[in-house]
């Protein structure tokens, strides 16, 4: 007898989904992928992270939050995900305590996703994290929550273009009313496991004497260091002249 | 060698390409994200400008954060939030207090009576330790339970960060972090929760600054004392018709003595023992956001009521131990307490205050909710009022304020005594719930005893002074 295909409704439903996922809380030994979760304060990351861990990690920023990394873990398709819930920033470039355990850990963490959260009412101000996120690492995942908020308040957005420009997938979420991690559980293990290949953006309006510097310095970074991950953000703290990269390069400890 | 060598290859090849790239290259690289944001922005978002909710949010912010209304508006919340908890937790309170002392006291005094323990296993177990966590629970469980969620709400929707906006700049001007405003008004419902909630508090210095003054808000234990105190010696003095209203502003004017000794402290902080720059911060307003109302009250009850509630049971249990002990050991003719009374007394009636409140603050010290009834005690059976309370260490109040006035004269209170324990109660240690909550977050034994010692030091000053001033005049 033939085997019968299940009809192709059933593989994007999100119902088919949910029972492949197996929340696990705080058990995170013995994971098969690391996913951390980056964003801008009040973007509901944390209302993600619950949602994918069934934790019930106090969420809001502004009585209380956690300032220490949250860790969680799930399962989808007999793979286990550990997700750590990075603190909120608005940027990766200063020096304040939040963005620095932000900026190491997406940088030396090495995790396999970088799980973008982003609020979708304020895009253009969340895009100044993303684009420095997408400059630090190759395999990332946009969420864009709070899809039901820009939508009251009449704000349209065209994900699948955004998805083209940022070169990564891009899923549109309400987390808080569970809408979307269906499809986000999903994008994650897709981009994990490489089905889904990520071309990510690359800020492009630099000047000419600047975009070649860096191009140039990526080279050279990567002939001497051979190896070194993220040789162009490197070329860029170097250009910068960021002294504790260059300390990082010189004792050796930006190379382990 | 090897290493060296490739390092200082890619160093001067760095060197050459930053004399070429210039000295922006930083500005240049944010302009760089910006315009890239901006332009995909353009291509990917359709904004409705003329939408309703959009202007509604601009509205609501031009009104909360305005020169004009916002200070207005935040006294006016604050004052509702203040006053549900404190009318709306009597009820509870006196549910729990039948419950727990009204019933479940009495019947454990009857067992412990048919099973023949002896009188002083008795009273330690159930006078002492009993008696103090049960009023603990009483008095302190509901207007936590109200007030976190009500806090938890506003902050829901969105309110506190436009409350951190407002005083941001005069927290600046003291030299501390404007966040420091959320800490401070969370110090109004439990000083404990208060220096928790300074984890939002990126820079070391300025959350230091947050903690140790976060014992200047008046928190739930201490709005009862000096409404009780407020209410029978300061209402007194005037006319009946305006007493309700001298009292009340009496209570206020101690709850703005204490946001000025917020500034003042952090001020002096900022420029003695904890000296530097104010951090600059980015402060998002979010968007204005339907609370969820149960998991709301839910959060706010499990991650905050439980948490500091079981803290003080684990504190006060000692101290009603301590309590009953004192009052019933003797030594000579006179017990502990009274000794320590008569040896207190000078120091007290010399700042306004006496014997009999100080060993209070020193033995109460688990929660404030239990100064009063440990006063009232203490006042009874070192004065031998007669008709009033249940035995020495036996905590007790009283429901009607007469009987509480006549205890207190009894005592040989003034209304210099009054006003100065109502200054007191304000100025004086944390309670050993927020102590112990202060090193957990600072893990200094030293910051932990600036932030004990300090406000007792500013206490006596000020009570000393107040005494000196009030026998001249």
């Amino acid at each position: 007898m033939q085997k019968q295909e299940m009809p192709e409704a059933c593989e994007t439903c999100a119902l088919n989904n949910q029972s492949r996922l197996k929340k696990l809380g705080v058990n995170v030994e013995n994971t098969d992928f690391v996913i951390a979760l980056a964003g801008n304060p009040n973007t509901g990351k944390s209302t993600v992270f619950n949602a994918l861990t069934g934790l019930r990690q106090h969420t809001g920023n502004w009585a209380g939050k956690t300032v220490t990394r949250a860790e969680g873990a799930f399962q989808y398709n007999d793979k286990r995900f550990k997700l750590i819930d990075l603190p909120g920033t608005y940027s990766l470039l200063s020096t304040s305590e939040d963005e620095e355990v932000a900026r190491n850990f997406i940088l030396f963490g090495r995790p396999d996703v970088t799980v973008i959260v982003a609020d979708a009412s304020r895009l253009e101000r969340n895009l100044n994290l993303i684009l420095q996120v997408l400059e630090i690492t190759d395999k990332a995942v946009l969420c864009l929550n709070l899809m039901d908020e820009a939508k009251r308040h009449g704000i349209e957005i065209d994900d699948r273009t955004l998805a083209k420009d940022l070169g990564i997938p891009v899923v549109p979420t309400s987390a808080r009313s569970q809408k979307g991690t269906a499809e986000l559980i999903k994008v994650i293990y897709q981009v994990a496991s490489n089905e889904i290949k990520c071309k990510p953006h690359r800020i492009q309006n630099l000047k000419k004497d600047a975009k070649e510097a860096i191009n140039n310095l990526t080279a050279r970074i990567n002939q001497l260091y051979p190896g070194l991950p993220n040789s162009r953000w490197v070329a860029m703290r170097l250009l910068d002249g960021d002294q504790r990269v260059l300390d990082g390069l010189k004792d050796g400890s930006l190379l382990s | 060698m090897e290493e060296d060598k490739k390092f200082d290859q890619l160093f001067e090849y760095a060197s050459n390409l930053r004399w070429k790239v210039g000295d922006d290259f930083h500005d240049q690289l944010t302009e760089g994200i910006y315009s890239d944001a901006s332009s995909i922005t353009k291509r990917v978002v359709h904004d409705d400008q003329s939408h309703k909710t959009y202007h509604f949010d601009r509205m609501l912010d031009k009104i909360l954060t305005s020169k004009k209304y916002g200070f207005l508006i935040m006294g006016l919340v604050l004052a509702i939030v203040l006053w549900i908890t404190i009318e709306g937790a009597n009820v509870p309170s006196g549910l729990l207090d039948s419950l727990l002392l009204g019933t479940i006291y009495p019947a454990l005094k009857n067992l412990s009576l048919s099973l023949g323990i002896p009188w002083w296993l008795d009273g330690f177990l159930l006078d002492g330790v009993y008696m103090a966590v049960a009023w603990v629970i009483a008095v302190m469980l509901p207007p936590m339970a109200i007030f976190f969620p009500m806090f938890t709400l506003l902050e829901d929707f969105g309110y506190l960060p436009r409350v951190a906006f407002n005083l941001d700049g005069l927290f600046k001007r003291a030299g501390a972090h404007g966040k420091q405003a959320l800490t401070m008004s969370m110090g109004w419902g439990c000083n404990a929760a208060g220096v928790v909630a300074t984890r939002i508090i990126d820079s070391p210095r300025e959350r230091l600054i947050a903690i140790i003054t976060n014992n200047f808000s008046l928190c739930n234990g201490r709005w009862p004392t000096q409404i009780l105190i407020a209410t029978i010696f300061i209402g007194a003095v005037v006319p009946e018709s305006f007493s309700r209203i001298t009292s009340m502003v009496a209570v206020i004017s101690i709850a703005f003595l204490g946001i000025f000794f917020t500034f003042f402290t952090s001020w002096l902080l900022s420029r003695t023992m904890l000296k530097g720059e104010v951090s600059t911060f980015s402060l998002e307003l979010p968007p204005y956001r339907p609370p969820k109302f149960w998991k709301t009250l839910y959060t706010s009850l499990i991650d905050r009521t439980i948490i500091v509630l079981w803290r003080a049971i684990v504190f006060a249990a000692p101290a009603g131990a301590v309590i009953w002990l004192i009052s019933n050991i003797d030594i000579g003719s006179l017990s502990i307490a009274s000794h320590t009374i008569n040896f207190l007394d000078d120091f007290g009636i010399l700042i306004g205050l006496n014997g009999v409140i100080l060993l209070a603050y020193v033995v109460a010290i688990p929660a404030n909710e239990i100064v009063i009834p440990t006063i009232l005690m203490l006042t009874v059976s070192h004065f031998g009022v007669a008709g009033f309370g249940s035995g020495d260490g036996v905590m007790f109040e009283l429901d009607s304020y007469m009987d509480t006035s006549r205890v207190l004269e009894a005592g040989g209170w003034t209304l210099l005594t009054a006003i100065n324990l109502m200054l007191f109660s304000l100025l004086h240690n944390p309670c050993s719930t927020t102590i112990y909550t202060i090193y957990q977050e600072t893990k200094s034994w030293k910051w932990t005893s600036v932030a004990s010692i300090l406000p007792i030091i500013f206490g006596l000053i000020v009570c000393f002074l107040v005494a000196q001033v009030w026998r001249l005049i």
